[in-house]
């Protein structure tokens, strides 16, 4: 019986960290959004949070790219 | 030659049917997180599933007859063994669904063939070790590695978003939610819609109506595709409470972080070849996701149900499957029997189902335990486990993780001493 150590763990390791710096970046994204928010509350503008967020969702979307890509191939 | 192609239309129906029930089945995995966290209305969720499982069955081409090819012998597979191994999955399918439990398709379609294989040509006809390598471990692996990825990933969003709050971030994980349940749903269609593609194709091999090595014809992807869009639609309405609610209570931060990981996972497992069952890895995320959360609870009892329903999954369906193919082999009288104790099971159980429906209207009443759910055949067997109070699940947990730490690494003279500690 031969068991695909390799392949297992490099799933585990690839699925770990794409999990966690996805979920990491969109919440980033989220905190810039609710920044922007605030911020015009108080009559402020918040551009730097906000193209910080907008980075953000560019690189999610890139990731859900990448997966559309995967399913294709 | 008649009779020949009445058996290939009764096998090519009976797949379509189980393509129907694995998407009724699995529309959880994709929409459950987002049905119970509110970020699509039910019926709106089920239709956006079907409609990317539809899209899903024709993206790839690469069949994935993963299932037929290295588990079973193919040579001399006949027509009635795949009927009689279609019979154990569609039943075993049913049978959870009506228990409202998350079980791997892929794993009820296996247990058939290997249960139809052994009956018509005896135990050799299953490579062992491969069922090691592609049921037993994979059924082990998703729900941990999802699990773990969908806890730090929990922890995460928690720790970074403490500031985050109104308007846009409620907004933000509910977009975040759809997009990463639409990447499973997509998933799903080329991944469970090509399996049935490969059974019927296999079948049409078998039958001797398609010459071998050819790609199913279009009118197989087609109805395939329509069957599991049709089967996701309809909603697989108890299972998406078990697992949307009946496992944790999910927070929008928590669905967003469990989706993401399942689908993380799925598309890395199968792209790194070592493919992990959509159903296991959902279902994990989704425990992940409550046990990340400060005060997040999993509910032990509904998931050792679950754990349980897995790990019956293959033997239950192979039992059935070999019954089934033990009675084909009288002849056309006995395929005809089995078809008839099919259509008449599934009547019964679809009779028992309706007896406290589960629609798309109260798919999330479920805010208790498992005592809630749906009286009838199934609650002699749950009200044995009863659901634990929040507080104890915390004991539950510390005194269940470092038992195993002490027993593990030293061998059998090792136990005693750590029950006595």
């Amino acid at each position: 019986m031969k068991i695909d150590w390799a392949a297992l763990g490099s799933v585990f390791g690839v699925s770990l960290v794409v999990t966690v710096a996805l979920v990491g970046l969109f919440t980033l994204g989220i905190n810039g959004l609710s920044r922007r928010e605030r911020a015009a509350a108080q009559g402020q503008s918040a551009a730097l949070a906000v193209t910080g967020a907008y980075v953000c969702f560019a690189a999610c979307a890139a990731a859900v790219g990448y997966g559309i890509y995967l399913i294709m191939a | 030659m008649e009779s020949f192609s009445l058996i290939l239309a009764i096998v090519v129906v009976t797949a379509l049917a189980f393509d129907f029930t694995n998407g009724f089945h699995d529309t959880a995995n994709a929409m459950a997180t987002t049905i119970s966290t509110g970020a699509l209305k039910p019926k709106v969720a089920v239709a956006m599933s079907a409609v990317l499982n539809l899209v899903g069955a024709f993206l790839s081409v690469e069949v994935a007859n993963t299932i037929s090819k290295g588990l079973v012998d193919e040579s001399g597979i006949r027509p009635e063994v795949i009927f009689a191994a279609l019979v154990g999955a569609i039943l075993w399918n049913l049978l959870t669904w009506l228990v409202g439990l998350p079980s791997s398709s892929s794993h009820a379609l296996m247990g058939g063939l290997i249960g139809a294989a052994v009956a018509s040509a005896g135990l050799g006809a299953v490579h062992g070790d491969v069922l090691v390598t592609k049921v037993l471990l994979p059924a082990i692996a998703a729900p941990l590695v999802a699990g773990l990825a969908a806890m730090f990933a929990t922890r995460l969003t928690y720790r970074l978003g403490r500031k985050a709050d109104g308007k846009a971030s409620e907004k933000g994980y509910r977009a975040g939610q759809i997009a990463s349940a639409g990447l499973v749903s997509l998933a799903h269609g080329t991944n469970d819609a090509q399996k049935t593609m490969g059974i019927i194709t296999l079948a049409l091999v078998a039958g001797g109506s398609l010459a071998p090595d050819s790609d199913p014809p279009l009118w197989v992807i087609l109805s395939a595709g329509i069957a599991i869009a049709m089967g996701t639609y309809l909603g697989g309405w108890r299972i998406i409470r078990t697992m949307g609610k009946g496992l944790t209570d999910l927070q929008p931060q928590q669905g967003f972080a469990a989706q993401t990981s399942a689908a993380t996972v799925i598309l890395a497992s199968s792209h790194l070849g070592f493919s992990l069952s959509t159903t296991h890895s959902v279902s994990g995320s989704v425990m992940g996701a409550g046990l990340g959360r400060k005060g997040g609870v999993v509910r032990w009892s509904t998931a050792t149900r679950m754990f349980v329903a897995w790990g019956l999954t293959l033997p239950a369906a192979a039992l059935v499957a070999a019954l089934a193919e033990w009675v084909c082999g009288f002849g056309d009288w006995g395929t005809a029997l089995v078809a008839v104790f099919l259509v008449a099971s599934s009547a019964a159980i679809w009779k028992i189902s309706r007896r406290e429906v589960v629609d798309h209207t109260n798919v999330n009443d479920h805010d208790g335990g498992p005592d809630e759910e749906p009286s009838g055949v199934v609650t002699q067997a749950m009200a044995a486990v009863t659901p634990p109070p929040a507080g104890t699940v915390t004991d539950d947990l510390s005194a269940t993780i470092p038992a195993p730490v002490p027993t593990d690494p030293a061998a059998p003279s090792a136990p005693p001493a750590a029950t006595t500690v």
